[in-house]
Parts: structure tokens; sequence; C-alpha cells
């Protein structure tokens, strides 16, 4: 039974500190002022800040450049990353091994078979995206709304999910996605599909502790005491408050598994070596990081932009999402 | 030895002063939030003062700005983006500059604050006991030993049983009254001349609540400690406070000794205050008489006189010009109002807006008040919520 | 235990709701202990009565709302709205009863989904139940907005967060009543407003009743509060009843020592009246885990004797409609 409580000020600094200490843009003067006043329009203020900010936008460009790129890259003029090329031949007729440096003619160098090192990550943008964001997407369906039930039902439907989840959290993660790739082969679509084996019970658990909060609120009780199925409640009530945490979690996600990707193809349970990833080209310039470092250096540089920008905007898409509403 | 020495530096600063005047003098106290929307007067302009072991209450709904009040004379407020101006002197001393190792040694030992929600206020993670005897010996040069028989005498000055066994105790383990009981020991424990109450029993059930403003008043007594009593309920100031406070958009509209106040009010806030809760001595279904509108905007508060969007008496000049504190009477009753509540002005303002159809006025129904308030206006039939269906209430609020 | 019987119920065909030994207990994790938050109480609501149900909190009085609409489950007893022992309704024949029993709870802010719409939130209900097409929803949507004070073209797209909390409980009022329900259990809807906000919303709620003719069961701490709503008030104590009457009766002369010290240690606002607690109850309430055995208000009654240990009393008639469970009534 909630003790009679009275909206005064103290109450509110306590939750909005609690809430949003996190956030610089809020200073805590903001908080005392908005704590006094006791005007949601006024709690509002942190909500209505100013556009996204120039990381958000930084973030934002570098990823659709990514993207476009490495959806266009069959149509761009870059050189075949995979296919052999055209080795000068020394006098003797062996091929000279050219791991050149980067030039203006190839930006990122050559590799040791004389591809081109932009044009393979671009060409590798395109697969360790696509594992990252498919893995991604399967984990956040099934886990979400595993986690979305196991949340809303407490009882023992929820115990059920909560211990499966467990199960699979306790499993050492790498050893598991070896396991699978390892059995099924070692191919994109397998690769995927052991990365979103193991971020499964990661974002179930996450979407199952959001929606336990969000369900003990009082207009879950006010929409099932109006008769709305559990179907209609979890879908319009829950879900809608839960979506916004599980997307920025799932950006930092993706980042994640792409990381994880080129973690896999190091230890050999990655994708085969003929497929270009950044993973791959990472181990394909592994062995001449004293000779030609621009091979291991260029996607590692990348990647690095890549899971930058990405928790950057997972950060952001948390922040914008927090409704003010639980700051009175 | 560092500790004895600052204590020490704190008592020649501090326990020379003269006890003669006031213990508590706040002159023209500004405090202004920077903020995104603009600039939040949350205190904007107050003065008064308190004497040794008195209590003055402090009145307002949210955002009247008696929280940030008691804050800013304590000096609790963040320094990024506040700026107080004004004076506060505490025993004679202007203290709204000090730094934060002088307030440091002041809070506590000298002043000391009670805050609404004990269980957010004492450290989840720390033993009862502990948590006293840090304070004490924080402030007083003592031996670990003895602080901790102090902090076991404390607790068995606010009336916690089995105290011993509770000093080893976290603070989840305990009720709300209980823990209140403990934030009120440690707030006291080093013997503050002034203590801050900040809606001290808002979160208790009404008997505990008793309990617990029973418990300040004799500590208060008991150590001759002047206390301020911040809350939105003038029935826990009513029997508590010497003099009351009505503050409203971070000004004071009304300052009276508590007799004064509730038999002579004169601000129209005051009387709407009082009349819009509900009475225990009136018939069950009797019209509330409610307040219209809603609180204050502080970063965009209306011209003129803060209250009279929502005023019954609001007159052409209210919206115009702000009406200066002044006296009614004696210079301890003191009031902000163009047309104050007793007065003909005030009569002939209600007439006119009732006859212009203003709603704030039209709800206004003098009998509500208890016999003898307010005894000079002219009494009507009691009102019910069947007038509520004849339409002559109307209860919304624009938004 | 304070207060078992059913000497204060009316007849049943009278009554538009009518519960009888009701038992709610929370299980504590898996130590065997259980919480005894309501422990066979009976009451009855007239149609178009208000029923006020006060308390401390860890009364019971919550959860006896939220057992009235099943939403939690009770371990005995019987709940019977229009006859049909709401108890004993599963799945989707329980709810067919929901749009005739609705709530409304303690904060504002947290009853109100922040993602939705204003003017979604208060549809919901008629969307749920299908009732009356596209255009009559509408309608309806801005009838009952309008009867709460609120304007629904500038508030129907905003969200609840653009709200104050007297505002935010207008919209919860609304949406109680756009289903045209028989009974609305009011759950503090008053307590987390300021004193000003508080009696519009009182007043606002009486006039709701008139206007839709609502039965109300009123639920607060406070009882001036209480007293100014009710027809009929019972006031409980650890899950029990200690005594039921009508408000101008209770408060002007109170049976039950319990309801004396709450009238007592209410701050009233006239500095002639002290408020004092020694005259009150010392102490507090105990654990519900163990409640006392006999009446249980008697660790803290000044009147307890050694029966009250032993024999919990019964509720009995001491007046014209009024009703105390207590040994000793004063």
């Amino acid at each position: 039974m909630p003790a009679p409580s009275h909206n005064s000020g103290d109450d509110i600094v306590q939750s909005l500190v609690a809430d949003k200490s996190h956030d610089s843009a809020v200073d805590e003067s903001m908080l005392y002022f908005a704590a006094v006043t006791d005007g949601p329009e006024i709690a509002n203020i942190a909500n209505k800040r100013k556009g996204l900010g120039v990381g958000a936008w930084l973030s934002i460009i570098w990823l659709a450049l990514l993207l476009t790129s490495s959806f266009a890259a069959p149509f761009l003029p870059i050189p075949d990353p995979i296919n052999d090329v055209e080795l000068p031949r020394s006098g003797g007729g062996e091929a000279v091994v050219i791991a050149t440096p980067p030039s203006l003619d190839h930006l990122f160098g050559l590799d040791s078979s004389g591809h081109d090192v932009l044009s393979r990550v671009i060409w590798g943008a395109r697969n360790s995206l696509l594992i990252g964001i498919v893995s991604v997407g399967l984990g956040l369906l099934v886990g979400g709304v595993l986690g979305n039930i196991a949340g809303y039902f407490k009882g023992k439907i929820g115990g059920f999910i909560g211990s499966v989840l467990d199960i699979l959290l306790a499993f050492p993660q790498l050893i598991l996605a070896l396991f699978v790739v390892t059995v099924l082969g070692h191919t994109v679509a397998n690769v995927t599909f052991a990365l979103a084996i193991v971020s499964t019970p990661v974002l179930a658990r996450i979407a199952r502790a959001s929606a336990l909060s969000w369900s003990e609120r009082e207009f879950v009780l006010a929409a099932r005491a109006q008769g709305a199925t559990h179907r209609r409640v979890i879908w319009r009530e829950v879900l809608p408050n839960v979506l916004p945490a599980m997307f920025s979690i799932a950006l930092l996600g993706i980042a994640v598994v792409i990381v994880a990707e080129a973690g896999l193809a190091i230890i050999g349970a990655g994708v085969k070596p003929e497929v270009v990833t950044w993973g791959n080209i990472i181990v394909g310039g592994q062995g001449e990081l004293r000779g030609a470092a621009h091979i291991v250096l260029a996607p590692s540089l990348i990647i690095f932009l890549t899971v930058l920008s990405l928790n950057f905007l997972g950060d952001v898409v948390r922040a914008r999402s927090d409704v003010r509403e639980s700051a009175l | 030895m560092r500790k004895s020495k600052k204590s020490a530096d704190a008592a020649a600063r501090f326990e020379t002063e003269p006890t003669e005047g006031p213990l508590l003098q706040v002159v023209d106290l500004h405090t202004h939030f920077h903020t995104g929307r603009g600039v939040a007067r949350a205190v904007d302009g107050v003065t008064l003062s308190l004497e040794r072991g008195r209590t003055l209450g402090v009145v307002g709904e949210s955002g009247s700005g008696k929280t940030v009040l008691a804050r800013s004379i304590m000096g609790l407020l963040p320094k990024s983006n506040v700026e107080r101006t004004g004076s506060i002197l505490f025993e004679g001393r202007e203290i709204i500059h000090a730094s934060n190792d002088e307030l440091r040694e002041l809070w506590g030992s000298q002043m000391s604050m009670v805050f609404q929600d004990p269980m957010t206020s004492l450290n989840p993670v720390m033993k009862i006991g502990n948590q006293i005897t840090e304070m004490i010996l924080q402030h007083l040069d003592v031996s670990k030993a003895y602080a901790r028989e102090l902090a076991l005498a404390q607790l068995k000055a606010v009336g916690i049983p089995e105290a011993e066994r509770r000093l080893k105790e976290y603070p989840h383990q305990m009720s709300g009254g209980m823990r209140q009981r403990i934030m009120i020991a440690i707030a006291i424990a080093c013997g503050p001349k002034l203590l801050f109450a900040d809606e001290p029993t808002t979160a208790l059930d009404v008997t505990v609540q008793a309990q617990i403003l029973d418990l300040l008043e004799e500590q208060q007594r008991e150590r001759f400690m002047a206390m301020m009593l911040v809350t939105h309920d003038l029935g826990v100031v009513a029997g508590r406070a010497d003099e009351i406070v009505v503050m409203y958009a971070g000004r004071i509209v009304e300052k009276a000794p508590t007799g004064l106040l509730f038999s002579d009010m004169r601000h129209p806030y005051t009387e709407a205050l009082l009349r819009s809760i509900p009475k225990l001595s009136a018939p069950s279904h009797s019209l509330l008489q409610a307040i219209g509108g809603r609180p204050p905007d502080i970063v965009n508060p209306p011209t003129g006189c803060k209250f009279s969007p929502r005023c019954p008496y609001v007159q052409e000049k209210c919206t115009q010009e702000e009406p200066p504190l002044t006296d009614a009477g004696s210079p301890d009753h003191q009031f902000r109002c163009w047309t104050p509540v007793g007065t003909p002005e005030n009569r002939a303002a209600l007439e006119a807006n009732r006859a212009a159809g203003l709603e704030s006025a039209l709800a206004v129904v003098e009998d509500v008040l208890p016999a003898g308030v307010n005894a000079a206006t002219e009494t009507l039939p009691p009102l019910t919520t069947s007038h509520l269906r004849s339409g002559t209430i109307n209860p919304k609020e624009s938004i | 235990m304070a207060g078992s019987g059913t000497a204060h119920l009316r007849p049943s065909e009278e009554a538009l709701l009518r519960i009888e030994g009701l038992v709610v207990e929370f299980p504590v994790g898996r130590s065997g202990l259980k919480v005894h938050a309501v422990s066979d109480i009976s009451l009855d609501v007239l149609p178009g009565e208000t029923l006020g149900l006060v308390g401390e909190s860890g009364c019971g009085k919550s959860t006896t709302g939220r057992a009235v609409m099943q939403l939690v489950r009770s371990q005995a007893g019987s709940v019977a709205f229009e006859g049909h022992d709401l108890t004993k309704l599963k799945g989707e024949e329980l709810r067919q009863v929901r749009p005739k029993l609705q709530m409304i709870f303690q904060d504002p802010i947290s009853s109100l989904n922040p993602r939705r719409r204003v003017r979604d939130i208060v549809r919901e209900g008629l969307d749920i139940w299908k009732i009356g097409d596209e255009d009559a929803r509408n309608a309806k949507v801005t009838e009952v907005l309008e009867a709460v004070g609120i304007d629904p073209e500038t508030a129907g797209p905003r969200r609840p967060h653009e709200f104050s909390g007297g505002q935010c409980q207008r919209i919860s009022i609304a949406r109680a009543v756009a289903t045209e329900p028989k009974l609305i259990i009011c759950d503090e809807p008053v307590s987390a407003l300021d004193v000003s906000v508080q009696a519009q919303i009182i007043n606002l709620l009486q006039e709701m009743k008139d206007r839709y003719g609502l039965t109300l069961i009123f639920i607060a701490h406070d009882l001036a509060v209480v007293k100014n709503v009710s027809d009929r008030v019972a006031v409980m104590y650890l899950g029990k009843i200690c005594e039921v009457a009508g408000p101008d009766e209770l408060y002007a002369a109170p049976r039950h020592p319990y309801t004396a010290a709450l009238l007592s240690a209410i701050p009233l606002p006239d500095p002639a009246v002290r408020a004092k607690s020694t005259e009150g109850v010392g102490g507090e309430i105990p654990s519900p885990l163990a409640p006392p055995s006999g009446c249980r208000f008697r660790t803290r009654c000044p009147a307890a004797a050694e029966v009250c240990a032993q024999e919990e009393p019964q509720i009995r008639e001491v007046g014209p409609d009024h009703f105390v469970a207590c040994h000793f009534p004063l």
C-alpha cells in the first residue's frame, strides 16, 4: 500500500536526479528548478532542448555514408576486391608481393594480393553490417517478444522464460557461437544465426526488466481494469514504452556484434576467408602487420568509428526517449 | 587533531556572537535559476527574521518557492546557474557568500535540516549508529566511544524503543515513522540552533505525523532551538508555529503571528488556501471552495499581483501593479494586496466581479469559513453540491 | 481481531456491491509467511451511495479496492456485484463485467500512459468494448473531457506529461466515466495533489457522480476528505473493519478507540485546537505479517483488556446505522 505522499519538491528532486543524472545536458540547477515548480511543462524543458547536437549528426552522417556506399558497392567505380588481379610480374615470372601503403590512387593502399583495401573495406561493410543488423534484429524480435511476455506475466510464464534466459546467458557466449558455426558451416547466414542466438538472451533480459517496471505502472492496471485483453495491454500499453529503450540497446548491440564478427574471424570461427568481411580483412593482414600495417589499421579504424557512432547514437536515442513523466 | 582544530575555529567564528538580536535575518533574498526557458524567480525578494527558540511556519503550494527558500538560506543549492542575492544573517554574520568549507562547519552544528522522505535522505548501506556517530565526530571534539554514547542517547531522546538494537540496524529495517525519528536524531545530534523541517510529516500517516510533530516541538523546547517548518498544510503549522509566512510564486504574500493570521487574514490567497481544506466540522457533502486555475509559473509570472489570475477580488490595478508588503495594523502582520480581505474595497471588488460573471468570484461563499473568522463579512446560506447541478459553480479550469 | 461480522450489511437485494468475508493474503517469497492484507471484511454499497474507506497505510483499504476490481485475487469470501459473485468469474466472463466497474488511481501521472495521446487514453474503453461507431466514440470523448473541465480541442492531441497533476487526474476521471460504469473505485484520488487542486477534484467527483448516476467507493487516508464525500464511512485497521457509520455521526461521536485516535490526531487549521498524539495512540501499526491476536488494535489501544487479546470483537450495532467492532466501545 503506498504511503500517503505529497507532490513536493524534495520528491521530485530525488526522482529527477535519479532519472537524469546521466544526462549532462540537464544541469543540476534545472533539476532544482523543475523540482520546485511542479509544472510538467517546466520539467519538460529538458526534453525540448535544442536539436540533436554535433556528435549525433556526425554519427548519423558516418553511418549513412557507410550504409549507402556498402549498398552501392557493385556500382561504385572501385576495383574488384576478391578476384585475382593482374599482378605485375618480375622478370622471372614470379608475382611480386606488393602490399603498397596508401597513396592517392589507393587511399587505403593495396593488400598483399594486390587488392584495393578501400574497396575491400566497402565490400566488407556489406557483410559485416548485414551480420550486425540482421542478427541483432532477430535477437530484438525474439528477445523482445520473450522479454515482454516474461515481464508482463510475472507468474509461472515469466518464471519459466526467465529461467531459460538465465541458462542461455550462463553459456559461454564465444563457445556457443563457435559451436554453432563449426557445426553448421562458415557461411554469412550461419554466423548471423550464431550471433543472433548469443544476442537474444541479452536483449530479452533487458526487455524483461523494462517490461517488468512498466507493467507495475498504474496505467497498465487501469487498462486491465477497463477490460483490455492481455494482448492489447502488452501491445498498446507496455510495448510502446519498452521499445525506445530496446532500440537504443539494439544500436549498441549492433556495435558489439560487428566487433564479435571480427573476433570470430580471428579465432577462425567466422565466415570463410573467401568472403570479404571486416573481420576477414583484418585476419588477412595479420601476417603483415610489421611491413604493411595499413591492411589491418584501415578496417580497424572503420570499425572503431562505426562502433563509436552506434554507441553515441544509442545514447542519444535513450536520452531522448526518456519521457519526462517519470520526473513527476 | 585536525578535527578538533576545525571545531575550535568554528567555535571562534560563531559562538562569541552576541546572543541578542534575531538568530536568523533574511533581507531581500532572491534565488534565481537560469534555465533554458528563462529566469525562474523561485525566491523573489523574501525578508524575514527568526528569533531563537521560535518556530516559523512557511506555507504554500508546489511552486511557491518554500522549499527553495529553506535550501537557499542553508546554502544547499547547487552553485551553477543559480544566483542568490540579498543578505542572510545568521547570528549577525553574513553567510550568503560563505564558502563550502564554512558552510560545512555550520551544517549540523549550527543549522540542520529534516527532509520529507527519510528513506532517501538516509544512507541505505550504513548502520543507523554509524550515521549518527559520524555526524557527531565531524562536528564535536569527542572520542569515538563518547560519540556512540551520545548517539544512543539521541535515539532514546527521539523516542526510539530498544535504541541499542536499532543502532546496529539499517534504514530499510524500519518503518517510515522510525526513519523520520532517526533523521531528526541525526539533525539535532550536534545541537543546532536552527532546524529546517521541510515537509517532515507529509509522507507519514496521521497518527505518526502527530507523534513526529510533538517530538520536534519537545526537542525544540528542550534545546531552545529555532525551527523553520515548511509545509503545504495549514493544519500542520496552525498548532505548531509562532509565526507564519504564506508564500506564492516566490514571494511572501502574508506574514503574521499564527493567531492573528487565522483570525484576521488579509490576503485572498491565505483565505483561499484555508477555504479549500475540507473541514471536519463541516457537514458531509459541503462544497469545497477550490482555488481555480493552477499554481503559478515562476518563469513567466503574471504581471501585477502574482495571484491575480486566480483571485476572486481581482481588479484592474491588480493585474498591472504589484502590491507592496504593507502593514496591517502592526508591523508583525504584513500582507501584499490591493483589496485585502475584510475591507470595504474587498467587498466591492467581489460584488463587481460577481456582477461581471467572474468564475472565481461566483464561487466564493463566505460561510464556509469557521465561525469567528472573517466575521465582518455577511454570511450566506451554506452551499452544497446541489449548487453544482444548478450550474452556479463552474469548476472548470482552462488549460 | 478488530472487526469481523456482517451486522452492518444491508439486505443483499438492495446493494449494488456486497463484499462478504473477503480475505486477501500475499505470500512473502518462499518464507511461508503471509501478508494479511485484508482479513475477513464485509462491506456493501447501495446504488448512488458513496462509501468512504479510511485508514492509515497498511490497513488494507487499497487492497480491498483492487480485490473488488479483481485486480488482486482473494483467498476467500465473495464480491457480489449486481448479484453476481465476481470472485467466481474467470477470463472472458470477468472481462465482460469490467466496463461497469472503473477505477481512479492515486498517482495521476503514473496512471496515464506517457506514450499515448489524451484522446486515445480516454477512448480506450470505448475501443475495447466497441461502443458506438467512430463518430459516437469521438463525441463521447469530447463530452467527458468537457465534463471534467479539459478542453478536448487543445488537450486531445497532447500527451499526459504536458499536464499538471490535477489535470491528469481530471483526464483519469474522464477515462473512468467514458464507458458509463455503475461503480467507480477511487483509490486515494487526491492525496498526491496540492490542497487547492484537491478541492477542485473532490468537487468534480461529486459533480460527475450526480451527472452520470455513479456509485463510488472512495478510499483515502484523509478523514476530512472522506467525510466530505461519503454517505457512509468504514474505518479500517490492519486488514479489519473497526467502525461503520454515516459520516456526520461517525465524526461527531466515534465509538471505536481507533477512530477517536485518528480524529484527534488530525492537525486542524485552527491555532486554538491542538492535535494531540498523547490522547491518541502511541506506537505504530504492527506488521501485517503477524497481526496481533484477538482485536488487532489492542497493542495500541488505551482501553485494551484481557479479553481483547483472546477474542475478536464482532461488528455490532451501537446506534442507528452505527456499527462498531470493539469489546469496549466509547
